[in-house]
């Protein structure tokens, strides 16, 4: 700090002495540091430096002095200034986020309270099992094969070695479309689909049919005249019954987990020869010997009935149009519905058909 | 078929530790699937009791019941002297039966046996003022047919006090229940499962039809007159005769039982016997008697028309394609289904003509399927009897009748007719490996047929396999393959994953299906899956005009439910049942949606062909089949009621409305990539004045909006429920393989709200479309207000746009601006006669 050049000019301005101008500041300083509004921070800048703040009437003073004394005041006035100016917006920032920091605290919610505005919507499972099958075959190198559900009979029946008077077309006891005359069903299994294929493509052949179909059963806790199956049949060279077995310990794995295999016992299906009941390995107990006496789900036996298979009868090969010479094939099928209602444990299947919310709703969009 | 195991065993030689349990899982194996395993399940001390006295007291209810004391030989107890009358060794027994005398042979059940008819251990209790210690055992109780007013009362001399009833009555018997496929006709008989049991255990086989009788046609008073004037219909019938049979006789106890057991009813001894000879061997039987018949039986085919009452009672009217046995009088039995009532065995009956025919399978399939009629007899011979059996079949029953009844074997027996010879089925020696994939020889497989009774000759690597007479089943190769691996088991099958040439994955539609589907579920929606069995009674609650063409429903023969005879033309039908059983169960807000096909008849009648099956249809005859099937589209579905957006602490929601069924249509259509017209119509069920059609390329592919009240009331549904049903297969075929690219500006936006005047009847979508399509520099134009009141006339309603104005390539002039505006304006008069509202 420099005394004033008195060998110049004797006119001396109060205004700016030093010391005048280092009272201006602290006051100024004073003044931010106890604002502690935004509101009070701006009364502040008006009177400490603002247009009629004492500070800028000193600046204006400046002019009157001599030109060498101009320099020094300027930058007396100037420092001080700048002092001020970096307080005050220090002090306006540090106000701002403690009133924004307030402010969040005031808009804070009970995020527990419920917004359930918009319905949450879910698929029922045997559509979202199917797709998962469809998937696991896909996987394989399999495509999906569909069809009518009302069906001409020669393909429910005939094409499936299921003539006019074999005993086994009174054992699928079948919906017949009126007149019987028109000689159409509604589908009793998806077989006619392995039908259709055989007859419009040619081998090899390999294809997953999941759909609904219906046999004349009252409805009750166990049956029900609708109801959903998937079957498979592949047509190649060389496929035997090992292929056939090996595709559905892979489905079963798909489906149950690593470890699931698949047992044959002899049975009768029209359309083929030899033809098997197929068991699952208990999904529950796995038929461990510590474990399989008490189990509830497959009543101590260690395996569950899961569907029928065998190898495609030549006789279906013929009728639609397949070389038996030269191909072989398997088929098998399994009950979608019952699937579901043994892997959740549902006791009354038309749980599955009556449409209560509550039934689809935990399935959500995917198993 | 019923198999009582210790009949079953009179056959086999099985270990006599074999436990029905094993016995029944080998069965099961060898393709005789275990039903289950029946047994009386009584167990602990019931026993033969003579009744020593019984003293008569009334009781205050006015009920009489019987003081008894009984005789139970060794199980008598001294020390429990509550008996009346004198002191001797016996027990005190209440029971309330009335239908024994003193001296009388009864079954007693004492304290500790179980009865599972009555679910609890029978003890010494006390009753009516005395201690009953034990029981006398009526039918019912002990789970047995028969007369079930009273207690049983044993035949003087069928045991002593004390014996064992479990044994005397049989109730210690197991009986497998097993499954018979319809290719093992021969296991519809106890001759059948013992051959497999010998096959699955490697012991003897006692043939019950090996028996001495004469096998060739003799002449004799027995040899009663027939004539088989159509050989198609019974290739081999025999006849013999038995007489003065005692109509007095009862059937021996242990046959009863035997037929009992099989789970038939025991009627009089020449009645069981037949069917104890059908059971035995799986050959039919008919026995006439001789006094009622009229001339020599015949063999023919029915007339069409021609009537018959059969035993059951049933008066049937047949068809040419039925074959029937005569006399003079005209037919007498249906031939291989079910006898005559005329001519059939009563309880005098003394002179019996046993009748045993190989009748054509076929046949008899088609008679017992048209006349509906599944007797004993017609499921054996539709699936084929053993047809070198009737000889000795006849013989069987009357050597029964003469043993039993007192009977006598007339000379003469009555055979027409020779059995088929079953043809050879020639096969390569390797084709049981490579069916099956278990590795397989030929001596292997040679000595499974063997044991199945086939003859087998090999001739280098071919096999010639002549089936036995029973395994009429047997005609194919791969018949014969699965008859070996039976043998080898099934078990022996290893696991091979196939290889499949690289597919193609899911199809399009598979795919858009699916996508359908997660839009449906993220659209808040629950998916069900309900019946499509519908009739008039929905088509009335649905509101259906008389002339609607969804009335026309595809009908069937045999529906469950006379209410739904045939097939639905709406998805809506299901969901509105759906519905109805979710707001009942109290559920006020339900969102459900189900995709399914519909089925619409073809206009007049139609009928698909039945083609052969030695040969593939040619293409042609293909889609002759599918011409003749009713349409079939996959449909969606979709109800709601309560509220879309529910009301909660953060305030009100709001209801479904008609906008949100034609919402969930046009987002569904959107993800599919397919562009729909929202067009005012009307249309049952819905409110006249909220249904929208869903328009794609001109075509109306499915409706939405709110349902008519009229409807609701119907369903007893609360008011304003809003639904949507669109035709999936239309929107998939619409669908693009590929989306459509992005497109869009970069340049700066110019805003415009325009709102016009229009009369009240205008469709807001009309004006949408003129204004969007008036200029190419049109982005989009959306309806932000509508307001009909004092601001604009009677009549009239304002519907302002706000326009948002771009190009691709610049930014737009004020001149370019002007332009569109008034492109828009002009569109719009044009369109809808629509005013500028200033
Ligand atoms: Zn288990």
């Amino acid at each position: 700090m420099s005394a004033p050049n008195s060998s110049y000019d004797p006119v001396e301005v109060t205004a700016l002495r030093s010391d005048e101008i280092e009272r201006m500041r602290d006051e100024a300083l004073a003044a931010i540091a106890a604002a502690d509004t935004l509101e009070a921070l701006k009364q502040v800048r008006i009177d400490h430096v603002g247009d009629r703040s004492p500070i800028a009437l000193a600046n204006r003073e400046i002019g009157a002095l001599q030109p060498q004394a101009r320099k020094e005041a300027g930058q007396r006035v100037g420092q001080a200034r700048g002092a001020i100016n970096q307080a005050l917006a220090a002090k306006i920032a540090a106000v701002e986020a403690a009133e924004e920091e307030r402010a969040l605290v005031t808009e804070a919610v009970d995020v527990t309270l419920p917004w359930d505005l918009t319905p949450v919507g879910a698929r029922h499972p045997v559509t979202t099992l199917s797709e998962h099958i469809a998937d696991v075959f896909v996987a394989m190198g399999w495509e999906i094969a569909e069809g009518p559900e009302v069906e001409a009979e020669w393909l429910n029946f005939d094409a499936l070695n299921l003539g006019p008077d074999h005993p086994a077309r009174t054992m699928q006891d079948t919906f017949w479309v009126t007149p019987e005359k028109a000689a159409m069903v509604l589908r009793t299994h998806t077989s006619p689909v392995q039908a259709r294929t055989m007859l419009t493509r040619t081998p090899p052949i390999y294809i997953a049919c999941p759909g609904r179909v219906f046999r004349t059963d009252e409805l009750d806790a166990t049956h029900s005249p609708v109801f959903h199956q998937v079957e498979g049949l592949a047509i190649d060279e060389g496929l035997s019954m090992a292929h056939l077995k090996g595709t559905l310990d892979h489905f079963a794995q798909a489906i149950y987990g690593d470890g699931m295999t698949t047992r044959f016992r002899p049975s009768y299906f029209p359309f083929t020869e030899p033809s098997a009941e197929m068991d699952l390995l208990c999904y529950v107990c796995h038929n461990e010997p510590d474990e399989v006496g008490s189990c509830r789900t497959c009543k101590g036996e260690g395996w569950v009935e899961w569907g029928g298979c065998g190898v495609v009868n030549p006789r279906v090969l013929i009728a639609c149009g397949i070389d038996p010479e030269r191909y072989s094939g398997f088929a098998f099928g399994i009950g979608i519905d019952r699937t579901i209602t043994s892997r959740y444990d549902i006791a009354d299947l038309r749980d599955l058909f009556d449409g209560d919310i509550r039934f689809t709703e935990p399935f959500g969009v995917e198993l | 078929m019923r198999v009582p195991v210790s009949w079953l065993r009179q056959y086999v030689d099985l270990p006599a530790d074999l436990s029905t349990a094993d016995l029944a899982a080998r069965l099961t194996a060898f393709d005789l699937k275990l039903e289950e395993i029946v047994s009386s399940g009584i167990s602990g001390p019931l026993v033969v009791g003579r009744v020593l006295s019984l003293v008569k007291e009334e009781q205050k209810n006015g009920k009489m019941i019987n003081w008894c004391r009984v005789d139970v030989g060794p199980h008598n107890d001294p020390s429990v002297p509550d008996a009346p009358g004198e002191d001797v060794p016996s027990r005190g027994i209440i029971c309330g039966a009335h239908n024994f005398v003193e001296g009388d042979l009864v079954v007693v059940s004492l304290p500790g046996t179980v009865l599972p008819a009555l679910g609890f251990e029978i003890s010494a209790r006390k009753t009516y003022g005395h201690v009953s210690d034990g029981m006398i055992c009526s039918s019912a109780e002990l789970g047995l047919a028969g007369d079930a007013s009273g207690i049983i009362v044993l035949e003087a001399g069928q045991g002593q006090p004390g014996d064992s009833a479990i044994e005397l009555l049989g109730l210690g018997e197991e009986v497998l229940d097993l499954e018979v496929n319809p290719d093992r006709a021969y296991a519809l008989s106890l001759r059948g499962v013992a051959r497999d049991a010998a096959i699955a255990f490697g012991v003897p086989f006692h043939d019950p039809a090996e028996l001495d009788a004469e096998t060739v046609a003799t002449e004799g008073p027995g040899a009663y007159p027939v004539v088989v004037e159509d050989p198609t219909a019974s290739p081999v019938f025999a006849a013999l005769t038995v007489t003065g049979i005692d109509p007095s006789r009862p059937t021996p106890a242990w046959l009863a039982q035997r037929i009992e057991l099989a789970g038939m009813r025991s009627i009089s001894l020449a009645v069981d016997v037949t069917n104890y000879v059908m059971l035995e061997l799986g050959f039919p039987i008919h026995g006439y008697d001789r006094a009622l018949l009229k001339g020599p039986l015949v063999v023919r085919r029915a007339t069409a028309g021609e009537k018959l009452t059969t035993l059951d009672g049933v008066t049937r009217t047949l068809t040419e394609a039925d074959a029937l046995v005569t006399d003079d009088r005209g037919p007498v039995g249906l031939g291989g289904v079910m006898g005559g009532e005329e001519v059939e065995m009563t309880p005098t009956t003394t002179d019996v003509v046993v009748e045993a025919a190989v009748w054509t399978a076929p046949m008899i399939a088609r008679t017992a399927r048209t006349q509906r009629l599944s007797s004993e007899a017609a499921k054996r011979n539709e699936r084929g009897v053993d047809p070198t059996l009737p000889a000795r079949a006849v013989r069987r029953v009357a050597d029964l009748l003469v043993e039993h009844g007192g009977g006598t074997l007339e000379p003469g027996l009555t055979l027409l007719g020779t059995p088929p010879v079953p043809a050879d089925i020639a096969l390569h020696a390797d084709l049981p490996a490579r069916i099956t994939g278990v590795e397989i020889d030929t001596v292997t497989a040679v000595e499974a047929l063997e044991a199945n009774g086939c003859e087998v000759s090999v001739d280098h690597d071919w096999l010639s396999v002549t089936p036995p007479p029973w395994r009429s089943d047997l005609t194919d190769p791969y018949d014969v393959v699965e008859e070996v691996l039976r043998v080898v088991g099934y078990d022996r099958v290893p696991s091979l994953v196939p290889v499949a040439p690289a597919g193609r994955g899911l199809t399009f539609a598979q795919k858009l299906r699916r996508r359908a589907g997660y839009v449906l579920a993220g659209e808040g929606l629950i998916e069900v899956k309900t019946f499509p069995f519908a009739g008039p009674a929905d088509w009335d609650r649905l509101g259906l005009d008389a002339d609607d063409d969804r009335r026309r429903q595809v009908l069937l023969e045999n529906p469950l439910s006379a209410e739904e005879p045939g097939l639905t033309t709406t998805l809506l039908s299901g969901l509105l049942r759906s519905l109805v059983l979710n707001v009942g169960r109290g559920h006020a807000d339900v969102h459900l949606t189900e995709t399914g096909r519909v089925f619409l008849p073809q206009t007049g009648s139609v009928e698909a062909p039945i083609y052969g099956v030695d040969r593939r249809p040619t293409t042609e005859e293909l889609s002759a089949l599918d011409a003749a099937l009713p349409r079939q589209p996959h449909h969606i579905g979709v109800v709601m009621s309560g509220e879309r957006i529910r009301s909660g602490w953060y305030g009100a929601g709001r209801r479904a409305e008609w906008g949100d069924a034609i919402a969930v249509v046009r987002h569904l259509a959107a993800a599919l990539h397919v562009e729909v017209d929202v067009q005012q119509a009307q249309l049952q069920p819905w409110h006249p004045g909220r249904c929208a059609a869903l328009v794609l390329d001109g075509v109306t592919i499915g409706h939405a909006g709110e349902l008519h009240p009229k409807v609701l009331k119907a369903y007893g549904l609360p008011p304003r429920v809003v639904a949507a049903e669109v035709d999936l297969d239309a929107l998939i075929a619409a669908a693009p393989e590929v989306g459509p690219r992005p497109e869009f500006s970069s340049f700066p936006v110019a805003k415009e709200d325009l709102a016009f005047v229009v009369d009240a009847s205008v469709a807001a979508g009309d004006l949408e479309r003129a204004l969007v399509t008036a200029s190419p520099l049109i982005e989009s134009a959306r309806l932000f207000d509508v307001y009909t009141g004092d601001q604009v006339p009677e009549g009239k309603k304002s519907l302002a746009f706000a326009l948002r104005l771009r190009a691709p390539d610049r930014t737009l002039t004020e001149d370019d601006i002007r332009t569109a505006r008034e492109a828009a304006v002009s569109a719009a008069s044009e369109a809808t006669n629509a005013t500028l509202r200033t």
